[in-house]
């Protein structure tokens, strides 16, 4: 039972999705089980929230290091939780559109989540520029291509890039670095997307049919 | 805590305060009462140099931005996936009486039985906090990994494999515009003829020298191993080129939240 059914289970959905391809009034079966994945998916979500409550109020009952950060996250989350899901401070009640200008839920996305989450990823401007020095440096030739790559394409996307060429004829314009930019991205940068991406399909189709055949069963954890 | 915490905390606690006054005092917009706008415009304002305050080092204020950000954004995801998916498409198709109530309408389909599979499927998932049946949420999870695989199988063997090898199957000999000879007009002109071909060469090449890079069942020497070395250079030029991209993105971001702090906030740029 611990094992056997969700081997099963996976084998089935997932040949009966392979096999719904092949069977025109079974096509949008794919469409269908898409939406029931969305949906245990939300299920999921209310795990990872149950979760985050456990670990969190765990982690302040028993008085661990920073368990006052902790106290930060439960009352984020159940504020937010209360705007939501509840929809308190929504002019529409519940039965109003969630992201109304005016909502509660709307105004903490706006004021406290956007911020921080683009503040996050911003952040990350300061380490990539450690990161540049480091990838900058011309060590070998593999190294001095990306670095060229690079430049060129940070160089052809600024006015200084257009300016500094700009006296390149036309019939030699590829030369002029905002071309070269757009040649590199249609080019060799395509092409190499191209072989990860013909990589990436490969190896999906394997683990998939690895899977499906029950080769590979690392998902379904031990049997405790 | 140490006695230059409390300080610190206070400078700051009276800054936010100094900050809520006079953006409150300023405020013009209609959308929201001016004592809500100041606080909220000077909470985004303290919680993004929070943040920033991390490149400095490890520090309380990051720490309370940080965990304020994981209870934010978890809430926010369980709620949207919650409106949109259960709300949205769930309960239209096996209530009446919930879809009156979120005001959303029937959708009476012959069908619609079978959404109660997710449902219990669901709840089953929901038992893994148990720690006695907590086995059952496999089935659940089966079923995820099985959808995945399945789905998975056909869109990546169809958009990742089949469609790429077919848009690499370019023309290599190209004539010009004007059907003439391609030799006659050799320029390196963006939107000319030879730079058309060279760029098809180098696709259709890049394509085939980085695939071999990635095969490694057989020895990279000779022939093959001059290919794979060609499959490394087109690779570090698409690392290049993607690396330039995200710095590109990261320093955007960076520029928009600068422009808040002094715009929005400070209000020192008109």
């Amino acid at each position: 039972m611990k094992r056997e059914v969700p081997l099963f289970i996976t084998f089935f959905v997932g040949t009966l999705l392979i096999a719904s391809v092949f069977i025109p009034p079974a096509e949008s079966w794919g469409e269908n089980f898409s939406v029931y994945f969305d949906i245990i998916a939300v299920f999921a979500f209310f795990l990872g929230g149950g979760n985050l409550l456990r670990i969190h109020l765990q982690k302040v009952a028993s008085k661990r290091p920073d368990w006052g950060y902790s106290i930060v996250t439960l009352v984020a989350f159940l504020v937010m939780l209360a705007a939501g899901l509840f929809k308190l401070g929504n002019p529409g009640g519940i039965s109003g559109n969630l992201t109304t200008a005016q909502s509660w839920f709307q105004i903490l996305f706006q004021n406290i989540m956007s911020p921080l989450g683009s503040t996050m990823y911003a952040l990350l401007a300061f380490f990539v520029a450690s990161a540049s020095y480091r990838a900058f440096r011309a060590k070998n030739r593999d190294a001095t291509i990306l670095l060229v790559a690079a430049f060129i394409i940070l160089l052809g996307r600024t006015p200084f890039g257009t300016m500094l060429t700009s006296w390149i004829p036309p019939q030699y314009d590829l030369l002029q670095v905002p071309n070269l930019a757009i040649w590199i991205m249609s080019g060799p940068n395509l092409a190499g997307q191209r072989a990860i991406m013909i990589g990436i399909g490969l190896g999906i189709v394997s683990m998939s049919l690895r899977i499906l055949l029950g080769i590979e069963r690392t998902y379904l954890g031990d049997d405790r | 805590m140490k006695r230059s915490t409390y300080i610190v905390m206070a400078v700051m606690a009276l800054l936010f305060a100094v900050s809520w006054y006079f953006k409150a005092a300023t405020y013009h917009g209609n959308v929201m009462s001016p004592l809500v706008a100041g606080f909220m415009i000077t909470l985004a304002a303290f919680l993004t140099l929070a943040i920033i305050s991390f490149v400095y080092q490890d520090n309380p204020f990051y720490k309370f931005a940080e965990h304020l950000f994981v209870g934010i954004s978890a809430a926010f995801w369980m709620c949207q996936s919650f409106w949109s998916t259960i709300v949205g498409n769930l309960i239209p198709r096996i209530s009446t009486g919930l879809s009156k109530y979120f005001g959303q309408p029937y959708r009476d389909e012959p069908w619609n039985f079978v959404y109660w599979l997710p449902v219990i499927l669901g709840i089953l998932l929901l038992l893994r906090l148990s720690s006695k049946i907590g086995w059952v949420s496999r089935w659940a999870l089966a079923f995820i990994v099985g959808t995945t695989a399945g789905l998975s199988f056909i869109r990546y063997l169809r958009s990742d494999f089949m469609e790429q090898i077919s848009s690499t199957m370019v023309p290599l000999l190209a004539a010009g515009n004007s059907g003439e000879s391609l030799l006659s007009n050799i320029t390196l002109s963006a939107t000319g003829p030879f730079v058309a071909m060279l760029t098809n060469w180098v696709i259709f090449l890049g394509v085939i020298c980085g695939i071999v890079y990635f095969f490694f069942s057989k020895e990279h020497t000779g022939l093959f191993g001059r290919a794979s070395r060609v499959g490394i250079w087109i690779l570090m030029i698409t690392f290049g080129a993607a690396f330039g991209y995200t710095v590109m993105g990261r320093i955007t971001l960076l520029v928009g939240r600068l422009t808040f702090l002094y715009k929005d906030w400070l209000g020192l740029i008109s």
